[in-house]
């Protein structure tokens, strides 16, 4: 056994892939790192106990890791899968028939929410009871240590039982915690799982040698009776689990039991739960009844088969109260299910007389999407089991001001052993801060004694996001899986969070602050925001600062201040001896930065000694010198949902907020992100109107909508403040008017694709351009005056705007704007393009991924509105069915038009033969012919009201389809070519007129960088560590073979205007619309500022051809493929070279490195020619749309 | 023919060495020179302070999006590191190595005392046969004297030899006042070669934008006649082999190093110009020379034909050059 810290994720896995052979694996959160350490052990050739190294594949979706994983099955294979979530959901039908036919498995499963009226990727049981139906066992662990031991005993009954399993834990609570756990060695687990086992289950597979058919149809004669066949099997599940466990508890000395009670042993008030909040019941059922409170709680670690006879005597027979905690909700239910299952054995028991009485049994929903379960909430479900009449149903650790179903708790109540100590570290995403909390706790959690755990919370931005990092240490083993309410240490990172997050709120009385300032001790303290003082002196902090960005920034490590301040917090904080402190901080320092260089290694290691030397406490004066309160959430502007919702959000109070607050059915309102302001760059673009050219190019490529144009009478010019930017307007025919470039700071990330994009070059400083890099303090209060004068000034006329070039399209209002995605993103620029497009009369429907986070995750949207109130709408359904949806869309929409083309055809005498007839046959085209539709339709809803009816009221209802309707499918590369793929490729068969974008990254980008079919030959990503070996699928190609499919493929940075041509002759294309848009992306591993230069590289160097396809072009004779870029004039390495997903091989692999990259050549060459062909052939050579003309 | 070169303590089949270009930067490179018949390859400079510089932009993008949002924690494989370090150069060195009959050579440009001791001593471990200490510095700091730029060069070259178990040979730039006593110091040092000379590649002014460009440029014939004037000076009075650069485009040019005492010729350009075959025609070119003049072994070349140029002679030959350039009209000088 060794002693480790590791996350659940880790502890499970590393049982797992050490007692199978396959592993079908699939990204999905919170269960993808399981996967992704499978894939690593494999690349690195890690064999599994038995000594082979169990083959790892990645699959196009869950359904296709289940189907494969029942195959490998079949095939007499130890073989599992890793998921959560949808992931299980989509494995369903597999799971029925693995269990029918009595095959051993156990999939590990990081339990998460299912997406209804949202999406959520955070912990219950949701996913697990949607499978408790399919005939396998649920094993439930509540901790780390216990991910890793039941995983075991779950391999070890699955083979003994025929029964296969699921293994669930809580996700992120439990499959994100390290925490310090005892790892099986490979012997311990050979011998808990012995050869033989593997070898009757080896000879269960199928073989010609013996041949048998399985999967056969049953007629009703006997398929009833052979669905009875296996339930013995079912029926010694239980017994063969407790012997696993039991030999596991011989092998380990760690005891588990099918069903575990702690508390009082004749307890009154009893609670049963499941999974990690059991853990948490467990230490607060401890605390209570040292209190002298006759109280328990019931775990169950087994659910099915459900271990009725070991519930029941876990139960005492004195409680007469017992709350049944579920996490999980099953909408119209008499109860949830573990709630059912324990009445029921209850009432049984009792109706058999093998139970004297039968208590009051509740139900309790709790912890649902990783909702906080603390000790005051076991507290709170208990004081409600002591009333007088406790209500039959109830929820836990929210306000339900709808239903009434929650219980009151107090929040504070605290059960963790006082020899804990608890500290919290507010960090900015990417400075580091939890890669070194993490290391802290290797350090602190392999110390002779002690032990440790660290959880992380993250916000929901990709850019410029906080993090918190929990971290507990203390002699006892660590259990209080719930976030620290009280710490004695609290680290602030990073300055700028002091003026927007209250951290010094979970401050103990007595507790240290560390804060990293650029101001010295002697002056810090009037630079801090009144509540901080207040706190200071309250609470009596002792106080400590360091200037780790300066250290950082001389020792040429960056934003990264987390060694700095994690030798400070040793320093501080005394948890070790400080030259014990110091060895380990280096030793971990060697390990983690090893890889990355001699040079990385020295500069933390130096970072260490600076922060020793230079950290200072706080002599802190007696009196609040500060006026300045922290920054509110939102505008006082802001609308009234924003105020008193979105806002509670932001500021991080969203649990507070009841249930009468949130919409019912996950409908919000849509332009919110304009109030976030979240300022997450010193550095922030900025126009120069003298050298500008007003070409729109910067505008036209900023990921984050901070670049506005308007043209507009000089006149308007009198009204403008101090300071505000505008130049004549340099084009033709418009004369007497100006030009402004506005540019939004504080939604600014700083990303300088604007300056990469602008083609001036200021004559006496070659380094500057129109628009350039600035700090954002000095300007700020300009640039508030100047965007409110701006926003006074009219937006301009479309219809006075030439569409078909950048340079006009910048006046085109974005109504997408100010999204959360990573500074200099390669997808948004596409989107904010479209919607300048087509947003008024835009439908989207949007595969969950990147663009489905940025794009809705709560708190905000960039999806917005114009002044008229129209804008896109927004939905995301889910990531696998994505094109049917859209298409779904796409079939209403054209029902409702019909309909309302037929009632105007009915209602012409009473509305006007005229204007109906110039309604219908109007054509929709250009913009200036949308405005004369629109107005038409307004006559006609004026017309409408005075008539009277079901018709017209029916009319009235579809009225606004007759201004044509735009509806795109928009989605990433994992979901276009791999996991939505069947779908995107009927839906591009259909011949309906729906648009679909990929923004293609190459990768799964929100999960971390996993391969797709996208991805290139040679590429690495996470499952092809060792690059990738097969050719990226030409979508483009297969859309083109059906004919009647307009397919375009873009590079925003290569040609822009060809974007805007294919956007627009897509959109106008009356049938079903397909652009490939390259997308840079974090993943590649480049300079995100030189992201368009790599679009033009990929494109220079024939990697990614521009082309078009346009159907109508062949209907007309012509040659329908339009090759728009030139031939290759970029070498290949002067593309890849430059992207570490690329280069990184040539380190690692570089034998392996050089064969892919002279076959990605070859590919290149290849694809080249066949283009190249493809653009001189006559029309009649390639598919005829044939469909019928309506 | 036996054309045997000893270099550096090593035997070379034949005198030419490809010298670092974009040739030898992959193993397939390395090999297609070996095949093309080349004596000896040195691979591109590795240059410390640059790749140590790289080493760290890249490890920021390894870890750009790390950290910050909870689906998205890391996007890459943890065993994906930083191509640019020098762990990568010592594997090409490995790899190279293992994959040629031919001495590889390796070319170090280190900016710290340690880099030089520590890169020298790990390029020898990874394979190198010797190594090309390239001091391809430019001493901008207007307050350093001549006599610290020796010193520092000549302190380099002595923790680099301390250091490497290897030879160490010394790629010069001729702009010393005084070469040749430079020359004898380094060789004193422990310089076990001397490689006359490194170009120095000066950058050009666009004059349309202002901004420099880089100054690359392939080497003519011309530029081989100032290393062959040191070498004929050097040769026999510094224990070090001696190799000459620069200005190699025919055999006759490779044929007119031999003939001033050059151990090894070393050619980029014309390889990168013609073509790595053109090593061969090289090579046939002296044979063919070597068999016209009778000669078998190379270093007869040497005793057999004797073109040294002596110290009192070169005032006079430089007299004699102006007056015969003014003698034809192309004054006035």
């Amino acid at each position: 056994m060794t002693r480790a810290i590791v996350d659940g994720n880790e502890a499970a896995v590393s049982t797992a892939y050490r007692l199978n052979e396959v592993c079908c694996i699939y990204p999905i959160t919170p269960a993808s790192p399981m996967a992704e350490l499978a894939d690593e052990w494999a690349s690195q050739r890690r064999p599994n106990v038995y000594g082979s190294v169990p083959a790892v594949v990645e699959m196009q979706s869950e359904g296709g890791a289940a189907g494969a994983l029942h195959g490998a099955l079949q095939g007499g294979a130890m073989a599992t899968t890793f998921t959560a979530s949808q992931g299980l959901l989509l494995m369903i039908p597999d799971l029925y028939k693995i269990a029918g036919e009595l095959t051993s498995t156990v999939i590990h499963v990081a339990a998460r929410a299912i997406a209804g009226q949202a999406l959520s990727i955070f912990g219950d049981h949701s996913d697990v009871m949607a499978a408790r139906q399919t005939g396998f066992a649920l094993l439930s662990s509540s901790s780390v240590q216990e991910a890793h031991d039941l995983a075991a005993v779950a391999e070890l009954a699955t083979l003994r039982a025929r029964v296969p399993f699921i293994h669930f834990f809580d996700g992120f609570r439990t499959s994100h915690e390290l925490n310090t756990v005892e790892l099986l060695s490979d012997e311990e687990l050979r011998r808990l799982v012995p050869l033989e086992l593997i070898l009757e289950h080896r000879g269960r597979g199928l073989t010609p040698e013996h041949p048998v058919i399985r999967g056969t149809s049953h007629n009703p004669d006997v398929a009833f009776q052979a669905r009875e066949a296996s339930s013995p099997f079912l029926a010694r599940t239980p017994q063969l689990v407790q012997e696993a466990m039991d030999q596991l508890a011989q092998i380990s000395g760690r005891s588990y039991h099918l069903v575990e009670y702690s508390g009082h042993p004749e307890a009154e008030q009893v609670l049963v739960a499941m999974g990690s909040g059991a853990q948490t019941a467990e230490e607060t059922v401890k605390s209570l009844v040292a209190r002298g409170e006759r109280v328990g709680v019931v775990t169950v670690h087994l659910y099915r088969p459900f271990p009725e006879a070991e519930l029941l005597q876990a139960i005492p027979e004195t409680a007469s109260r017992v709350a049944v905690l579920d996490r999980t909700k099953e909408p119209g239910s008499q109860g949830e299910p573990l709630f059912l299952d324990v009445s029921t054995a209850l009432a049984e028991a009792h109706t058999r007389r093998a139970r004297p009485s039968l208590p009051m049994v509740v139900g309790c929903r709790y912890g649902l999407a990783s909702k906080e379960f603390t000790p005051g909430m076991v507290q709170g479900v208990f004081r409600e089991l002591r009333s007088p009449s406790p209500r039959r149903r109830l929820t836990v650790g929210i306000q339900d001001d709808v239903s009434h179903s929650s219980v009151d708790y107090d929040p504070d109540f605290q059960v963790e052993p006082s020899g804990t100590s608890r500290a919290l570290f507010y960090g900015l995403g990417s400075d580091g801060t939890v890669g070194a909390n993490k290391n802290t706790i290797k350090i602190l959690g392999t110390e002779g004694g002690l032990h440790a755990q660290g959880y992380f919370v993250y916000d929901s931005k990709k850019s410029g996001s906080q993090t918190v990092s929990h971290l507990r240490f203390g002699t006892e083993p660590i259990r209080a899986p719930y976030l620290i309410r009280e710490a004695g240490f609290v680290g602030c990172h990073h300055p700028s969070l002091l003026e927007r997050v209250d951290v010094l709120a979970t401050a103990a009385r007595g507790a240290t602050f560390l804060l990293n300032t650029p101001y010295p001790a002697a002056e810090v303290w009037d630079q801090l925001p009144r509540p901080v003082q207040e706190q200071i002196l309250h609470k009596e902090i002792n106080f400590w600062v360091i200037d780790a960005g300066a250290i950082a920034r001389d020792l040429g490590l960056g934003g990264r201040v987390n060694t700095v301040l994690q030798a400070c917090y040793f320093a501080i904080s005394g948890v070790l001896e400080r030259e014990v402190a110091v060895a380990r901080i280096k030793e971990a320092i060697e390990k983690t930065y090893g890889r990355r260089g001699s040079r990385t290694v020295k500069a933390n290691l130096r970072a260490v000694d600076a922060a020793l030397e230079r950290m200072e406490r706080v002599v802190v004066p007696t009196s609040v010198t500060s006026e300045r309160q922290l920054i509110p959430p939102v505008p006082e502007s802001a609308p009234r949902f924003v105020r008193e919702v979105t806002a509670r959000l932001m500021a991080g109070h969203g649990d507070e907020v009841p249930v009468g607050a949130l919409p019912p059915d996950g409908t919000w309102p849509s332009g919110t992100a304009v109030y976030e302001k979240p300022r997450v760059s010193e550095l922030v673009a900025s126009w120069d109107p003298e050298l500008c050219i007003q070409c729109g190019n910067c505008s036209f490529v900023c990921p984050h909508s901070v670049i506005r144009s308007k043209f507009y009478p000089a006149a308007q010019l009198a009204e403008a403040p101090s300071g505000f930017k505008s130049r004549a307007l340099n084009a033709k025919g418009l004369p007497d008017t100006t030009y402004t470039l506005q540019v939004y700071p504080e939604d600014c990330t700083g990303c300088a694709l604007c300056f990469e994009a602008c083609p001036v070059a200021d004559p006496h400083d070659p380094a500057r351009r129109a628009i350039n890099l600035e700090e954002i303090s000095p300007i700020l209060e300009r640039e508030r005056a100047s965007i409110s004068f701006f926003e006074s000034l009219p937006v301009p006329d479309r219809s006075r705007v030439d569409f078909g070039t950048v340079r006009g399209a910048q006046f085109l209002e974005p109504l997408f704007e100010f999204s959360g995605a990573c500074a200099g993103c390669g997808e948004t620029p596409y989107l904010k393009l479209l919607t300048q497009l087509f947003g008024d009369r835009l439908v989207v429907a949007n595969a969950t991924g990147c663009s489905s986070i940025y794009g809705g995750n709560l708190p905000t949207t960039p999806w917005t509105k114009d002044a008229h109130g129209r804008g896109p709408a927004w939905s995301n359904s889910l990531f696998e069915d994505n094109a049917e949806f859209g298409l779904g869309l796409r079939l209403a929409a054209d029902r409702q038009l019909e309909l309302a083309r037929r009632r105007l055809s009915e209602l012409s005498p009473q509305l006007g033969q005229e204007l109906v007839d110039e309604v219908l046959s109007a054509p929709q085209r250009t913009e200036s012919q949308f405005a004369a539709q629109r107005e038409r339709v307004e006559v006609l809803r004026q017309r409408l009201a005075q008539v009277e009816g079901a018709a017209a009221q029916d009319l009235g209802s579809v009225l606004d389809h007759l201004v044509r309707r735009s509806v795109w499918i928009v989605g990433g590369d994992g979901w276009a070519y791999d996991i939505g793929f069947g779908g995107l490729d009927h839906v591009l068969a259909s011949g309906r007129n729906v648009n679909i974008l990929v923004l293609d990254t190459e990768v799964y980008s929100n999960t971390g960088g996993q391969m797709s079919k996208a991805t290139p030959l040679g590429a690495v990503a996470k499952f092809a560590a060792a690059g990738k070996t097969a050719e990226k699928k030409d979508l483009a190609l297969q859309a083109i073979a059906y004919g009647n499919v307009y397919v375009a493929r873009v590079a925003m940075g290569a040609d822009p205007e060809q974007t805007l041509r294919a956007f627009r002759e897509a959109e106008a294309y009356d049938g079903t619309s397909l652009i490939i848009a390259y997308s840079h992306c974090i993943a590649h591993g480049i300079d995100m500022q030189k992201g368009l230069d790599q679009q033009y590289r990929a494109v220079a160097s024939g990697y990614w051809p521009l082309l078009r396809y346009d159907p109508v072009v062949r209907r007309e004779g012509g040659n329908p493929f339009l090759l728009d870029s030139p031939r290759p004039r970029l070498p290949l390495p002067e593309y890849t070279g430059r992207e570490i997903r690329y280069s990184s091989l040539s380190r690692t692999d570089p034998e392996e490195a050089e064969r892919l990259a002279r076959l990605g050549a070859d590919a290149v060459a290849r694809r080249w020619a066949t283009y190249e062909e493809m653009a001189s052939r006559p029309a009649a050579a390639f598919a005829a749309d044939a469909r019928r003309s309506s | 023919m036996d054309l045997t070169a000893p270099y550096l303590g090593l035997s070379l089949r034949n005198p030419l060495i490809a010298s670092p270009s974009p040739l030898s930067r992959t193993v397939a490179g390395v090999r297609r020179l070996a095949e093309a018949g080349v004596g000896a390859v040195v691979l591109p400079s590795l240059f410390e302070e640059d790749i140590l510089e790289a080493e760290r932009r890249e490890g920021m993008l390894l870890d750009q999006g790390a950290d910050v949002f909870p689906e998205s924690l890391s996007y890459f494989p943890e065993t994906t590191a930083p191509a640019s370090s020098p762990e990568a150069y010592l594997r090409l060195i490995e790899r190279a190595a293992g994959a040629v009959e031919i001495p590889v050579l390796a070319s170090l440009n280190a900016a710290t005392p340690e880099g030089w001791a520590g890169l020298a001593r790990s390029m020898g471990e990874a394979g190198a046969a010797a190594i090309e200490l390239n001091f391809y510095q430019l001493p901008a700091d207007l307050e350093m004297t001549s006599a610290e730029v020796e010193t520092r060069l000549l302190e380099a070259v002595q923790s680099a030899r301390a250091a490497a178990r290897v030879p160490v040979a010394v790629k010069l730039v001729p702009y010393f006042s005084s070469l040749g006593e430079m020359a004898t110091r380094l060789d004193r040092a422990g310089a076990d070669g001397l490689i006359l000379f490194n170009r120095w590649l000066q950058p050009e002014i666009d004059p349309e934008t202002g901004r420099a460009l880089p100054g690359i440029g392939l080497s003519t014939p011309m530029d081989g006649r100032l290393p062959r004037l040191w070498i004929s000076l050097l040769r026999g009075r510094v224990r070090a082999s001696l190799a000459g650069s620069s200005g190699v485009d025919s055999s006759q040019d490779l044929i007119r190093y031999l003939l001033v005492g050059a151990d090894a010729v070393m050619t980029t350009s014309a390889l990168l110009r013609h073509g790595p075959d053109h090593a061969r025609s090289l090579l046939d070119g002296l044979i063919g020379w070597m068999e016209a003049h009778g000669l078998e072994h190379l270093p007869e070349i040497r005793t057999g034909v004797s073109t040294s140029v002596h110290p009192a002679e070169l005032r006079s030959t430089y007299v004699e050059a102006l007056r015969l350039a003014n003698s034809q009209d192309r004054g006035p000088w």
